[in-house]
Order: structure tokens, then sequence, then C-alpha cells
């Protein structure tokens, strides 16, 4: 007999595999879910690995207060839809202090509402393992990252001292206060993500599709103005677009690309002839070199 | 910045997609490492594969252009190792430290490389890519020739499995693309890998910078005929067919979400299974039959290696995590005693007698290693004497653990034959296993089962069994207090036993001498001796130094819950240097004595002893009542909660 599977069986078998280990080792998991596509493909997976049951963990969405409006009602939807627990952390001391992407730069921006913000709920309620939707072919110290990726009680992660990772055999022993981020499509590359999204049908937000928005041109990025936090500039216009995204962040830190990508298929096809990576629509990965990285150790995901 | 405005008006149509999605999904997916000495251009080697096969996005150019300027070695030209090199750390320092993983396809085939490290000190980095890869290809820089690392890395790949080797003569450029240099190496490289049991070695003369023989074939080495890289990787077939071996489901998770369903999720090791089949227990013997095969899109018909689904038995049989469902036909071994090629990742050597946790897939349990029979040399694979095995060494063992485990021998099944240690108290990932046989003497020798049991004996002396185990420095007072001790429960008609220290290295440890790992056997035989006393129903009182945390675990872990008393006895280190009752603190000061704990050796003190003993300005009588009252406290409650809770 021969059963060869298909390279997205191949890759869709590691990920399930990788969530029941963690089910089975950890006492308190929680995955992370940032409404992108990858988001979207973790929920996916995450409800065949455990089927007929329900994921046992809840899911927990850092709002930055700056994420698209379109992702807070499609996030609505899908825990819903789904049933799942949907737990959402807001650093209420960066909106006290009014922390913002226009005032205060996209770093510390991020740093407060996003990598501080993820610290806090998973102090908050004691998570011992987190699942991420990062893979390895996005940035050069992602691609340095373990499956299953040692933080201290800091959340601090140490590139240069990673726990050997050999075969499926991963090591789950932590002691109390540290825990583990865990990567099941750490294998998986931006073209598989489409594919695997076409292939299963599943729902994404509708700003992953062209259509005409209106975006003001701003540092050399396109940026969708979702609502009037965001104050014109001297000189600037919004004007009507055809725009799609390519991965989705908070909206003033996200660039749109020109495009009339409208379906599925259209957009793989785009990406096929892409010239530039994903996170080239990302501010926050341009501030300075080797700023994931530095971000990553901070307890970025 | 110029912003690049992709349109898609320019696409081939939705068709065109679908019809090249579905060739995609056809392709074969191939896992290979780079690996071999520092400096011999893996990374860039890497660089230029994904350069070649247009997997670098112009951003991702325009940054490397940026960083090569900044931190490059190649002058002018682009650095391509900066491709990978993706740590902060890496890139200042122009070096590899942790493997990389890049995805890169071409026509014919996908690709997951991972670029490993070259200095021997991230060894287990470079056991990390190879453990999931099927190819490694050894690259050799052709002016340095065979190298220690690229012998170290060979080894390892091949204990891991790896079966196919592409020797990569690499820099071929500088010593002016000659042929007798190339053959030379080559002619070094199969002599020296002959036994490692490699099914294809292809030699290929490259120049990873200036991309001779990677996917272009060169024009400077006229006299090479053999393929490309490229070429070779996407043609060599390096099946294993896992899918003709026997059934293996390593039980990952069991799913149970009401009382109808109880289905065995998992990932097939081996083979293949469809419902009908029947399947044994590994560890039970018990048999059963698959009633569904449980998948999110509806039952399966079957499933074979590699998937991940979830079993239901037509049987209500005990399985649980760990455990293994197998054909009835070909079954694995279950043993706690298994020979097994060991490779150390960790700077603390691996002692024997220390015990570790054993990870399998899904199974954990205690480890350790009763008999290193030797280390293996990489240079020459001589099989040399070892006491212990220090980071980035490779040795056999002997394994011995606490509760039987189901396996293959490594050479029969990859997923089922590998292991992982860890360190009890840091956590960390230690070393990597590969089982090489059972050991006889397991399969022979079953536990008898006795019907005079423990509880039966110290019933008799009307008695808990209990160890008490003093640790301390030496003269901090342990056998003064444990003599007093012994006497006070002999007078209320308590039967007990001391093991002292000095008195056993005297007879059963007279062997051992005070380095590290004979510490470790020294207080791991005194366990076995205490555990034994405790189950003939005894009040053990174990005097021992006793300096190291991790074996004070695993005596602990050897006694039933509750009847392992450790017992600090805490005298400051000045204080037993002053009473130096044996004289021997004036003699370690003096650098007469060697290993001397306090002095040259570590002690680890207990964090959470369950009696903590401050001896200074106290008299031996208090702290005996101290553990007396102990004692008879732990007495009552146990008697009270035997009886229900005394309610």
């Amino acid at each position: 007999m021969t059963i060869a599977l298909t390279h997205l069986q191949r890759l869709e078998a590691e990920s399930i595999h990788i969530f029941r280990e963690v089910a089975a080792a950890f006492a308190k998991p929680v995955m992370l879910y940032s409404v992108g596509k990858d988001s979207s493909v973790l929920m996916h997976l995450a409800m065949k690995a455990f089927y007929p049951a329900k994921p046992p963990f809840p899911f927990l969405h850092v709002d930055t207060t700056w994420k698209f409006r379109e992702m807070i009602a499609f996030r609505d939807q899908m825990a819903q839809k789904l049933g799942f627990d949907l737990l959402v952390h807001v650093n209420e001391d960066g909106v006290r202090d009014n922390i913002n992407p226009f005032d205060h730069g996209s770093n510390t921006h991020t740093h407060v509402m996003k990598t501080v913000a993820l610290r806090q709920a998973l102090d908050k309620y004691g998570f011992d393992a987190a699942f991420g939707g990062a893979r390895r072919d996005e940035e050069k110290s992602r691609a340095k990252e373990r499956i299953f990726s040692f933080r201290n009680a800091q959340h601090v992660w140490d590139p240069k001292n990673q726990r050997p990772e050999m075969w499926k055999i991963f090591n789950t022993r932590i002691a109390s206060g540290e825990s583990i981020r865990v990567f099941p499509l750490s294998n998986w590359t931006e073209l598989d993500i489409w594919q695997y999204i076409l292939q299963e049908s599943i729902p994404i937000v509708p700003l992953y599709f062209a259509k005409e928005r209106l975006v003001v041109e701003r540092d050399g990025m396109l940026i969708l103005r979702d609502d009037e936090r965001m104050k014109l500039r001297p000189g600037e216009v919004a004007e009507n677009r055809l725009v799609r995204f390519r991965t989705l962040g908070c909206y003033p830190l996200t660039g749109a690309i020109e495009s009339e990508a409208d379906t599925l298929e259209a957009i793989v096809g785009e990406m096929l002839t892409a010239r530039t990576s994903e996170r080239q629509g990302r501010l926050i990965d341009r501030d300075e070199a080797g700023s994931m990285e530095k971000k990553k150790r901070e307890g970025y995901f | 910045m110029t912003m690049r405005h992709i349109m898609a008006k320019s696409l081939a149509p939705t068709d065109g997609v679908r019809d090249y999605l579905a060739a995609q999904e056809k392709k074969s997916l191939l896992r290979f490492l780079t690996c071999g000495s520092v400096d011999d251009g893996k990374s860039t080697l890497i660089g230029r594969l994904l350069s070649d096969t247009k997997q670098i996005f112009e951003d991702q150019l325009a940054a490397l252009e940026r960083d090569s300027r900044k931190h490059g070695t190649t002058g002018e030209d682009i650095d391509f190792a900066l491709l990978v090199d993706g740590l902060e750390a890496e890139r200042e320092q122009g070096i590899t430290i942790d493997v990389a993983y890049r995805f890169f396809a071409t026509p014919k085939r996908k690709f997951i490389v991972a670029d490993t490290p070259g200095h021997e000190q991230y060894t287990r980095n470079m056991a990390t890519g190879a453990s999931t890869a099927d190819l490694a290809i050894v690259l050799i820089d052709a002016r340095q020739g065979v190298l220690r690392q690229t012998r170290r890395h060979s080894i390892i790949a091949s204990l891991l499995g790896i079966r196919h080797i592409v020797l990569a003569v690499n820099k071929i450029d500088l010593v002016g693309f000659d042929q007798a240099v190339f053959d030379r190496i080559v002619e070094d490289y199969r002599q020296f890998s002959r036994d490692l049991g490699f099914q294809t070695i292809v030699p290929i003369p490259m120049s990873a910078r200036y991309g001779d023989n990677v996917t272009g074939r060169s024009g400077n080495t006229e006299w090479y005929s053999g393929p490309t890289l490229i070429e070779h990787l996407e043609t060599v077939s390096v099946d294993q067919a896992v899918v003709e071996l026997p059934f293996r489901f390593p039980v990952q998770y069991v799913n149970r979400p009401n009382l109808d369903f109880r289905g065995f999720a998992g990932t097939i090791a081996s083979g293949s299974v469809a419902p009908g089949d029947e399947v044994v227990v590994a560890k039970s013997g018990k048999s059963s039959r698959v009633k569904r095969i449980v998948s999110y899109g509806g039952d399966l018909a079957q499933a074979a290696a590699g998937q991940a689904v979830t079993l239901v038995l037509d049987d209500e049989i005990e399985i649980s995590r760990g455990n293994m469902l197998v054909s009835p036909a070909a079954r694995p071994q279950v043993a706690d005693q298994f020979a097994a090629n060991i490779v150390w990742f960790d700077e603390h050597a691996l002692l024997p007698g220390r015990s570790y946790i054993l990870r399998t897939e899904t199974d954990q349990t205690s480890a350790t290693v009763t008999d290193l029979k030797y280390r293996i040399n990489v240079n020459d694979f001589a099989h040399e004497a070892a006491k212990s095995l220090e980071m980035n060494e490779v040795g056999i063992c002997n394994i011995s653990t606490r509760t039987p485990t189901a396996f293959d021998p490594f050479a029969e099944n990859r997923t089922t034959g590998a292991f992982i240690l860890i360190d009890r108290i840091s956590n960390a990932t230690v070393g990597a296993g590969m089982i090489l046989h059972t050991l006889r003497r397991a399969e022979n020798i079953h536990w008898q089962s006795l019907d005079v049991v423990k509880r039966v004996r110290a019933d008799m002396k009307n008695q808990r069994p209990a160890v008490f185990w003093f640790t301390g420095l030496s003269g901090s007072g342990k056998s003064t207090i444990a003599n007093l001790f012994e006497k006070k429960l002999f007078a209320t008609g308590r039967h007990t036993y001391i093991l002292d220290g000095d008195n056993v290295r005297h007879g059963l440890n007279r062997d051992l001498g005070f380095t590290d790992a004979d510490r470790v056997e020294n207080i791991r035989r005194v366990a076995e001796v205490a555990r034994l006393m405790g189950d003939a129903g005894l009040i053990v009182i174990v005097s021992f130094i006793s300096p190291f945390s991790a074996e004070r675990r695993m005596a602990r872990e050897l006694m039933a819950d509750g009847e392992f008393i450790e017992v600090f006895v805490d005298t400051p280190f000045e204080e037993c240097a002053r009473r130096d009752p044996k004289g021997l603190y004036a003699r370690a000061l003096n650098g007469e004595i060697k290993n001397f704990t306090g002095v040259d050796s570590p002690y680890e003190a207990p964090e959470n002893p369950e009696i903590h003993l401050k001896t200074l300005g106290k008299s031996a009588e208090e702290m005996v009542d101290t553990l007396e009252h102990w004692l008879n406290e732990r007495d009552i409650a146990e008697d009270q909660y035997d009886s229900g809770g005394g309610i």
C-alpha cells in the first residue's frame, strides 16, 4: 500500500500533533488569537486536533485598541460561530497614558500595547503555554526559533541558549512561573497558508480581499484611515483606491497594497509573482536592525 | 522609498492558479541540513541556494545589501550568510550559533533546509537540525580537507539515522579548481565514513560564493561530470517507507469530551490502520479492534504513517498517554533496561547513576545510566573507557528506567526508537538517545509478586517505615545526631538501622572515590539499600554528606510518598571547619585532599527539607527531640487518614 501524504497534509498533521502535545502536557494553555490569516488557520487546526471535542483552552486576543474595526467584528463573529472561549486583554495603563502610534511612534506603541499587554495577560491568568501563529519563513530571527520556545519567569527569550529540539520529542517541562511559547505553524510558508485557506475554505477577515477603500499615502505606505483618531497631515488627502492587505495589525502601522485580487485564487496568483515579502507592509519591523529579535526577547510573539 | 504596486491583472486566470496549486501538492518534500566545520561556507551555500532559486524578495535583498555593508565579510559583494544568520549575536560575531530553517522550492521539489552551526560548542543545535533531516550536506573547505568537526557531524548524522550525504567540497575556486585536491578529500572522506552506514555519498566540487555547481554547471570544473547540487537534491530518493513497517501508534492524548466518546489521539509512527484491524496495547498486551478513525471532515477508511488521527476502539480497555497501540503480529519491545547511543548536550557531564527524566514522543519516566560502556572518539571511532560523558561527546550506555517503556530499535524505527534526557532540576534537554536493543536481564527477570508486603512487615513491628536522610557538610554533626536519634527510637521499641557515609565507604562502596561520578553512584547505592530496608519495614537513618540536590531528589523518588524525610543538618562552613573532628578541613584547605565538599566541590543546600536543623547554639538532644516530635506527628496523621480522617 502506498499512501503518500500531500505537502499540506503533512503540515497539517505536524501542527495537530503540536496542539495535542500541549493539551496533554500543560496545565493551563492558551491560544493567542490575533484575528489575521495565520490565526484563522491556527484556529481551524485547533478545531481539527480535538474534534469531536472543542479545543481544551481559551483564545486570547491582545487588543491594542488600534486594530481595524473589521478585525474586531470578525473576531466576535468567529467566537460566536465556533463557540470558543474568547478572552480580550487591553493594557489599561497604556490606554490611561493615551499611548498611540502617532505621538509615541510604532516602537513604543507596540511595546506598551502589545508586548507589555501580552505579558500582563499571561501573568493575570497564569498561562503556562501559549500558542502563536508565527512562521519561520516570516523573518530571520523567527527562522531560528524552536517550535516549543522556552520563556523564563520574566517572559524573556534567550536566543543564544535554546533547548535542543530533537525529532518530535518536545521538552515540555518548566518550573513554576516559566512558560513555553508554541508555534504550530513554524514550518508553514505564506504560500502554504493561502493554499490551505483555499483548500479548507477557512473564513478570513475581508480586509485581505481587494476593494475600493479610502487610503492615505504616508511614509511610502498606503494607510487606511479607519477612524478619526488619525489626523491628516498638511497636504495629505484620503483617496479611494482599489487595495487589500497582505498582513493585518494596527491600522496606522499596516500598509495596504494596490491590488485587484478579490478572490482567494487571485490572492494566491498575486503571491506567486510577488517581489516583496509580506512583512514589508509592517512598519514595526523596519524601525531598527534586528528589531524583531529585540521585540521577541522582550516577550513579543 | 519607492513602493511596488502589484497588480493582479497581469496574472494567469484562476484556472491557472488551480493547476499550479495542484502541481504544488504533488511535489515531494526533502528535508536536509548543511553541516561541517566553522567557516566552511554553510550559510553562504544556503544563501546561494535561496538566491538562485528566486526565494529572496526585493525588500529582503535591499536589507541584505544594507547588512552586507555593515556586517559583511565579503567586501563589496553581497554576504549571503547574513540571510540565514538571523540573530544579532551571530551577525556581530560572523558565526552561526543556532539552527535556522529556510524554505524553498524548485519546479520539481519542495525543500526545508536546516542551516546548522559548525562550532563544537553548538553541536546540540546541529543535532537539532539533523534529527528531522533525511539528507546532510557536509561542507568541506577545499583548503582544509576533512576536519574534526567534519567527522563529529558525520558521526552524529549517522547516529541520528541520516543515510544520504552530499560531500560539498567548497571553495574549490581557492585551490584553483584542482581535481587532485578534490579527489584526495573525497578519498579521505570515504575512508573515514565507510562504517557509518551511509547509503549514498555524492561528492560535488563547489564554490558557494560564486555559484559553481550549485544550481548551474561550472565551466571551471570540466573534469567533473556528476550532477549539480540542485540536480541531485531534486532527484535523490530518501524514502524510508515507514508505511511498510509494523503499525505503531504512540498514544498522545486521550480525547474524552463526554461519557459517550473516548478517542485515542496521536500521530501514526509507522504502518497503517483501518477500521476492523486488531490492535494490541503494547504495555499490557490487551487487544481490541479499531472501531472508527475519527477526523474533523468525517471518519476515515484508513490512515497511515505521518497522519495525526483519533482512534476509537471496540472495547473499553485501559490506555493512557505514553502507551502505544501496535500491530498484534509484530510488537515492540517493552522493557526497563536497554542499550542506547547517547549524544550529550549539556555542560554538566552525564554521570552514570544520576537520575534523569527520559522522554519518548509521548512517554515519560525516570531513568539512570547504569553503565557507560564506552565513549566514541570522533576522530578514529576508537571506543574509549569513560566515567562520564562531557558536552558534545557520544557514547554507548546501558539505561535503566523506573517503569517499562515501549520502543523499537532506532535502526528499525526512527520515531519509536528515540528519546531525550532532561535534567530534573534545570529542566534542560541534556541528551538525545537512540535505542540499540533491550538488555536480556530485563526480559528475563520479572518482578516477583510477593504476599508478604511492606505494610505487613511494618505492622508486625508496630511502626511505619521511614527514611530519615541526613544531609550536611562534613563535621556538621550528622553522625552524632543520627546515633542519638537511633538510641532514642530503639528505647521506644522501634526497629531501626543507620547507614553512615564513612562506614558504607569501607564496604559496599569501597570501590568508589570522590569524583562527581563516584559521588552520584555512592548515593544511588545507598538510596537503593535504604529503600530495601524501608521495604523490610525499618526506620532507616541515612547519614551522608549527599551534596547534590539531584541525587537527593533521586533518592526521594525511590521511596513511597511520605517515607522520605530530608533532614538538613545546617551548620555553617566556618563552624564545621573550626570543629574539624577528623582534621579533614585543615588538609583540604591545604590542598592535600581533592574534591572536598565545601572547599573545592560544591554543596547544594536543600531548598525545602522536611526538617531543617540549625545546629548553632543547640544541643544534639534538642535536635533529636525535634526529629522524634516530627515522626510522632506523621504517624498520628497517617493513622487518622487510614481510619477515615478521624471523623
